[in-house]
């Protein structure tokens, strides 16, 4: 508990001390109950093969810390290889999204077309259709284009999201016409438009496409499970689930997988998570 | 140099240009597979073979097998445990962490982990946890109540996986009311504050109402979600579904039944097309709900 004699709200009031010390309570169980899980799978990750992990009480803290259990489920399963291919796959995703929903966007917002209004609603269509329900057709639309098992089937579907389409033309229609304008008086065209002027003026908006694109290629579950069947190819959470099938009995084993498969993403929004929040404010006003 | 001809053609074909790959995308993955599914729910098509047209054939098998109506027993049951916690904790949670004190970003942050990391990361986490020798259980015994078969039981099992759900997704619905309530106008607590109403009270009467739209919302994106859901139970009771398949969602039998060599594909997309139904319904449902209080 901080001793701070003058702790403000937002509203530059003072917050009572008595108040204060509950708030940081409950915050502190809300703490361990969110973030407790995970240090417990690190902690189960790190302790030796001759250590109880079933005792009663439960032993928080390896009694001699070893990063074996580790170097074991790169002796087990390919890991550093589904690692790879889901970088592969979540920076492909990055791109593509990026770069299609931001000239899609561009388009819808920007300029004048006939079948405007027709394409802004396939993107609105394409949100509301729930990929759940559309796999199966999926599955066979890429097994009609070859490339079932394969990463670029993987990477495909969600290749660029109609929802980051939409978001970006959002971004783009709340730009002020003029700096465009004098741009089109002074002869740039319309590529040009866009990379100079357009694009750098929602970069935070990318930045926030960019965030979500990675995460969501890197979480997926459900699509690569159905479209990757040769385990070489397996991303890191297809790989995880086989990881956890075959050897279920190594509890060790498991969790150091997962450390490994969700360390990087920890690490990515803790660096990122500024524009991580404030990409989802923006989402959930605009709808 | 600029001609007229040049300029004109410019300016009708670059639009589509720019939107070209978007609409390749969206087109080829996506309307396309939505609009085979209807077509195939009408087929018997498999995954290797053509299919013919069967007409309602699907969709009558449906009505007779049971693992379909254990399925959206669980998919319905799903939403019923899932959207009230989601509604309400997430909310309490926002007013925890809204006030501007120090280190709170931290917090905000850390109660997100659990959205940002992989659904099968939790779900092997949670496997772990709730493990007949995992740590719940011996902190269970510890405290003197006794091991539990979290994990084998069918409706524990159930009720397990809907609790991984809500945890997992408890950050980002906080982060979504705290954009509501950011909104909220001051003024309103401290006239409440002023005539006398109690924490409780100026909870209920100011902000309920403030945030009621963004509850609807949550409400409307968490039982969508949660009659959608396939990943927590699929990790938790494994691939067939648990204890004799009891624990079988709606999407995991899609999963099942169309994938494969295999593959029953025109059934499957039966299936899918009820999950369409079934969350168009829901959408209408709640928006209509929220439009009809506010008239």
């Amino acid at each position: 508990m901080r001793r701070e004699p003058h702790v403000t709200d937002e509203h530059g009031r003072r917050i009572r001390v008595g108040e204060l010390v509950w708030r940081y309570l409950l915050l502190l169980a809300v703490l361990a109950l969110t973030v407790g899980p995970f240090l417990w799978q690190l902690s189960t990750s790190l302790k030796g093969p001759t250590e109880d992990i079933y005792s009663s009480p439960p032993s928080f803290l390896p009694a001699h810390p070893t990063l074996h259990n580790y170097t074991r489920v790169a002796d087990t399963i390919p890991v550093w290889d589904y690692a790879l291919n889901s970088l592969k796959v979540a920076t492909a995703n990055v791109v593509t999204n990026c770069v299609g929903s931001a000239l899609a966007g561009y388009a819808l917002a920007r300029l004048r077309f006939r079948g405007r209004r027709g394409t802004t609603l396939v993107f609105v269509l394409a949100m509301l259709v729930p990929v759940e329900g559309i796999v199966i057709a999926q599955f066979t639309t890429m097994r009609e284009l070859g490339l079932n098992n394969t990463l670029i089937g993987v990477v495909l579907p969600g290749a660029i999201g109609a929802m980051n389409v939409l978001l970006m033309r959002n971004a783009f229609r709340n730009l002020p016409y003029e700096i465009e304008e004098a741009a089109y008086v002074d002869g740039a065209d319309v590529w040009q438009r866009f990379l100079r002027i357009a694009l750098p003026s929602v970069k935070g908006t990318v930045a926030v496409v960019a965030i979500f694109a990675f995460m969501g290629a890197w979480d997926d579950f459900l699509w690569p499970l159905i479209v990757l069947s040769d385990p070489s190819k397996f991303t890191l959470t297809i790989g995880l689930n086989y990881l956890h099938g075959t050897f279920a009995n190594d509890e060790r084993l498991v969790a150091a997988g997962t450390v490994i498969a969700v360390a990087p993403l920890i690490a990515l929004f803790a660096c990122l998570q500024r524009y991580f929040f404030r990409g989802i404010g923006e989402g959930a006003v605009k709808g | 140099m600029a001609t007229p001809v040049r300029i004109r053609r410019q300016l009708s074909v670059s639009p589509w240009l720019f939107a070209a790959p978007g609409l390749l995308v969206t087109g080829a993955f996506v309307l396309y597979p939505f609009v085979s599914t209807l077509v195939n729910s009408f087929t018997d098509r498999r995954t290797l073979l053509p299919g013919h047209f069967v007409g309602l054939a699907n969709f009558r098998e449906l009505l007779h097998d049971d693992m379909f109506w254990t399925g959206l027993r669980n998919s319905t049951l799903y939403i019923l445990g899932v959207v009230p916690a989601l509604v309400v904790l997430p909310l309490l949670l926002a007013l925890l962490v809204q006030k501007n004190i120090p280190g709170i970003t931290f917090f905000r942050s850390a109660f997100y982990t659990p959205v940002v990391a992989s659904i099968v990361v939790v779900g092997l986490i949670w496997v772990w946890l709730l493990d007949e020798r995992g740590l719940v259980n011996s902190l269970l015994e510890t405290a003197g109540i006794g091991r539990t078969g979290f994990l084998s039981d069918q409706w524990l099992l159930l009720l397990s996986a809907m609790a991984v759900t809500v945890w997992k997704g408890l950050g980002y619905y906080m982060i979504i009311y705290l954009a509501a309530l950011a909104n909220v106008p001051r003024e309103l607590h401290e006239a409440a504050a002023v005539d006398g109403a109690g924490p409780v009270r100026r909870f209920l009467s100011v902000t309920v109402p403030a945030v009621r739209s963004t509850m609807v919302l949550v409400a409307a994106l968490s039982s969508v979600a949660a009659f959608k859901v396939f990943s927590e139970v699929y990790l938790m009771a494994g691939p067939t579904g648990g204890p004799a398949g009891e624990d079988t969602t709606l999407v995991m039998l899609v999963q099942r039944t169309g994938t494969g060599l295999t593959g029953r594909v025109g059934y499957a997309s039966a299936l899918s097309v009820v999950v369409f139904v079934v969350t168009v319904a829901l959408m209408l449902l709640v928006l209509r709900a929220d439009r009809r209080d506010e008239s």
